[in-house]
């Protein structure tokens, strides 16, 4: 092989491995990326059954209910308009109360229940997430008209 | 007073630098070599003012000066003094005065590190970074003032966010930000040789200590910011693909490529292009860390203040930088042209894919940091990108660029010829892939695929780069500092690499409620939940949970998580307790009170998390070694020229 063509084979070889580690990174994007939703888009039904996503939302006044001695809590997010029930297992975040904004990562059951399997509250006592403040801002806005 | 004399010291900074910039761009281009000597006057200036102001903001911390609005938002009459000093850079504000002054730190250095190259070139290096100052200045002065008064004063302050109150914020932001803005004298000397038109071997070798320094920092600034985050937030895991985390990661593939590139423009005057490219996007990826960590767009636990007219600014600040760098490259790309070429074993083309996989690596986590702040602006939905994404994504490329290092290491320039060093290849590579079996067998075990691969890829890389300084040892060669500081810092790659994959394969964790008294079992140790009891400490009071570790009957630890609230801030915060050794870490976080004398307790077994900060320490090492070879520190009385050189390249193997 003269130089050019092994260049040209190796430009090629570089080429086509961008080409398929991007093309890889695409697919892994679309299939990995969660969407957010509140909850009236939930209870809308625009969440397709069984696709995890992210819910967000207030934490519903009076709606903690925790089995004593057991780790598994239910609340309901609510923003405004609609709530949707929420179910999880764990070890709740420090800022996480009634009444504050919260993120929740999970799914869909049959029956309309969130069932989570992460849930964000973040390090500030302030903290809303920007996704949680705007639907809160439009649930409200859309109440008052 | 105080705050005053803070706030003036900063515009007559802002003036210094102005002077430093435009002494060092215009001064150059005329004959009169008094221009030249007024610039490191301006840099000694501009030192002594931003100092000075850091020192007014220390002082309005310690004094409790609550008339400060920066004073009365970070601290609080119960902060204790250690956090007063670090509460400095703990918001935004402080933070950039932080930034600015470690910029000032390098340009001193630079200036008297400098004395042996021409003198034109260094003042177009200062003038570069005169402008970088002009901006952060401007930005601080304009809309981040950390002097600004409150009338009336508070009474009392609000305190620092108690996340933050940790020894490791003394360390963590100085370190980080040392890197971040080290990268700043790599874009420099790229932009002062694009302007000088002087595009050869010689600026990449007056870089490559600089950039080593930077890389070495940044590299210990991120480490130190995951340990931080392993033991503070308790969650437990050492790295979240958080889009901070990603803001500083993304420097630091594009610099580790930078300094492999250097490598190659230095010793073969090849990828001058490609290095230009690097020092310029290194350093904006900097500025845009900045950017998506200061302007509030994204959701992450650093993003506490939140200002658009801020990330306004940044964003114009990015574009002029950034455009004018390119602009310059457009300008100048004519002059980039080099005939030499390379085989396709030869070290040049090692190094070639060890950058196209690194940029691969950075621009699969830019796509999956900025997706949803596109996709918001775009109105395509709000979502959110993570570690299901980043980490087969990140794998893609790192793999195979693991492998190719313990190769790449034994290859020559130019030729390259592969055959003559197969022996140590293939004798380290059979070697490693025993032991790693062997320790898969006897510690783990073959249920995780990736757990002996990773294990063999890292102690491939630990074993390879012992090959070449224990060679020169043997035949009584000299061993460069160069040399001793690339193979510390692939040890330090290896170590990291064996310490990543286990703690990912092989960790236990849980989340359980305990009783007093109750015990709950993870792997071979037995967790015991001996009761809690109430404790205080300066500015908190908190409940404190006793936990006790047994294995194989013997008890191991006594761990003492606590749940905290800091009393000025109402805010409950988890202080979690890990009991570390050297094959592994015991964590325990308490969650809360279940009622039924229960507690909801998080559980973790991590073994071999220890590694992951060793080999971050040793590659600092590696990179601080390096950095500071006699190799790069010219003779004074030589004349430098672009010719002097290829002599280097006697040093061969050395890159």
């Amino acid at each position: 092989m003269t130089p050019r063509r092994r260049r040209l084979v190796l430009v090629l070889g570089i080429l086509a491995g961008i080409a398929i580690a991007g093309a890889l990174a695409l697919q892994a994007f679309r299939s990995n990326v969660t969407f957010f939703f509140d909850p009236s888009a939930v209870v809308a039904g625009q969440v397709q059954p069984g696709k995890r996503f992210r819910l967000g939302g207030m934490v519903e006044k009076g709606s903690l209910l925790r089995q004593p001695g057991s780790l598994e809590v239910r609340f309901a997010v609510s923003d405004f308009k609609q709530q949707v029930k929420v179910r999880y297992t764990g070890v709740l975040p420090d800022l996480f109360r009634e009444g504050a904004g919260v993120v929740a990562q999970g799914r869909l059951n049959g029956e309309g229940e969130f069932i989570a399997d992460e849930v964000l509250a973040k390090h500030d006592e302030n903290y809303m997430p920007p996704e949680v403040a705007r639907s809160l801002k439009n649930g409200q806005s859309r109440n008052g008209n | 007073m105080i705050p005053e004399i803070g706030h003036y010291a900063l515009i007559l900074a802002l003036l210094l630098a102005i002077a430093q910039s435009a002494f060092g761009l215009l001064g150059p281009l005329s004959q009169r070599s008094r221009y030249l000597d007024a610039v490191p006057f301006a840099v000694a200036g501009q030192f002594v003012f931003t100092a000075l102001a850091m020192g007014c903001l220390v002082t309005s911390f310690v004094q409790f000066d609550f008339s400060v609005r920066y004073v009365a938002e970070n601290a609080n009459s119960a902060l204790p003094i250690f956090y007063r000093v670090a509460a400095l850079w703990g918001a935004h504000e402080g933070s950039l005065l932080l930034w600015i002054f470690v910029l000032s730190l390098w340009t001193v250095a630079v200036t008297l590190r400098s004395r042996s190259l021409p003198p034109q070139f260094v003042a177009r290096v200062l003038g570069v970074l005169g402008l970088l100052s002009v901006g952060f200045l401007l930005f601080t002065l304009a809309t981040s003032n950390p002097f600004l008064r409150l009338d009336p004063a508070p009474p009392d302050g609000r305190d620092l966010n108690p996340v933050l109150q940790d020894f490791a914020l003394a360390i963590h932001p100085p370190m980080l930000y040392t890197g971040y803005v080290g990268l700043s004298v790599a874009f420099a000397f790229a932009c002062a040789a694009m302007i000088e038109g002087r595009l050869d071997q010689a600026w990449a070798r007056w870089t490559r200590p600089w950039t080593t320094l930077a890389w070495a920092f940044l590299t210990a600034g991120i480490a130190l910011g995951s340990w931080w985050a392993y033991y503070e937030l308790g969650w437990g895991g050492f790295w979240f693909w958080d889009p901070v985390e990603n803001a500083s990661f993304m420097p630091w593939l594009v610099a580790t490529a930078l300094i492999h590139s250097l490598a190659v423009t230095d010793k073969r005057g090849l990828f001058k292009s490609w290095t230009l490219l690097l020092a310029i996007s290194g350093f904006s990826l900097s500025l845009l860390g900045t950017f998506l960590v200061r302007s509030g767009v994204l959701v992450s636990v650093h993003s506490f203040a939140a200002d658009p007219a801020r990330g306004i600014f940044i964003l114009a600040f990015l574009v002029i930088i950034i455009g004018g760098a390119l602009t310059l490259y457009a300008w100048r790309a004519p002059l980039l042209r080099s005939d030499a070429g390379f085989e396709l074993t030869s070290r040049e083309s090692f190094l070639l894919f060890n950058n196209i996989l690194l940029v691969i690596a950075a621009a699969v986590i830019f796509g999956g940091t900025l997706a949803p702040m596109v996709s918001d602006a775009l109105h395509l939905g709000t979502l959110s990108v993570g570690p299901q994404y980043f980490n087969p994504t990140f794998l893609l490329p790192v793999l195979p660029l693991l492998a190719l290092v313990s190769v790449g290491m034994h290859s020559g320039w130019k030729r390259g010829n592969l055959a003559r060093v197969r022996r140590p290849i293939l004798g380290t590579l059979v070697l490693a892939v025993t032991l790693a079996l062997a320790i898969c067998a006897g510690a783990y075990d073959f249920s995780v695929m990736l757990l002996p691969v990773g294990l063999a890829l890292g102690l491939w890389m630990a074993l390879a780069a012992l090959v070449d300084p224990i060679d020169r040892l043997r035949r009584g060669l000299s061993l460069p500092a160069g040399i001793v500081g690339m193979s510390l810092a692939h040890i330090g790659l290896g170590v990291l690499t064996i310490g990543i994959t286990v703690v990912q394969s092989v960790t236990i964790e849980r989340d359980t409620a305990l009783a007093q008294g109750a015990q709950t079992t993870l792997g071979s140790y037995s967790f015991r939940f001996e009761g809690t009891a109430p404790a205080e400490g300066a500015n908190f009071s908190a409940t404190e949970g006793t936990v006790t570790v047994n294995q194989n009957g013997h008890e191991v630890a006594v761990l003492k998580p606590q749940k905290r609230n800091y009393w000025v801030q109402q805010s409950a915060m988890t202080e979690a307790a890990i009991s570390s050794g050297w094959n592994r870490d015991l964590f325990v976080a308490m969650g809360e009170d279940l009622g039924q004398g229960k507690w909801s307790l998080r559980l973790q077994v991590r073994p071999l998390i220890q590694f992951v900060w060793f080999g971050a320490i040793i590659m600092m090492v590696g990179g601080v070694v390096s950095g500071l070879d006699r190799r790069y520190r010219l003779p004074k009385t030589a004349p430098v020229t672009a010719d002097v050189t290829p002599a280097a390249g006697v040093q061969g193997q050395a890159a």
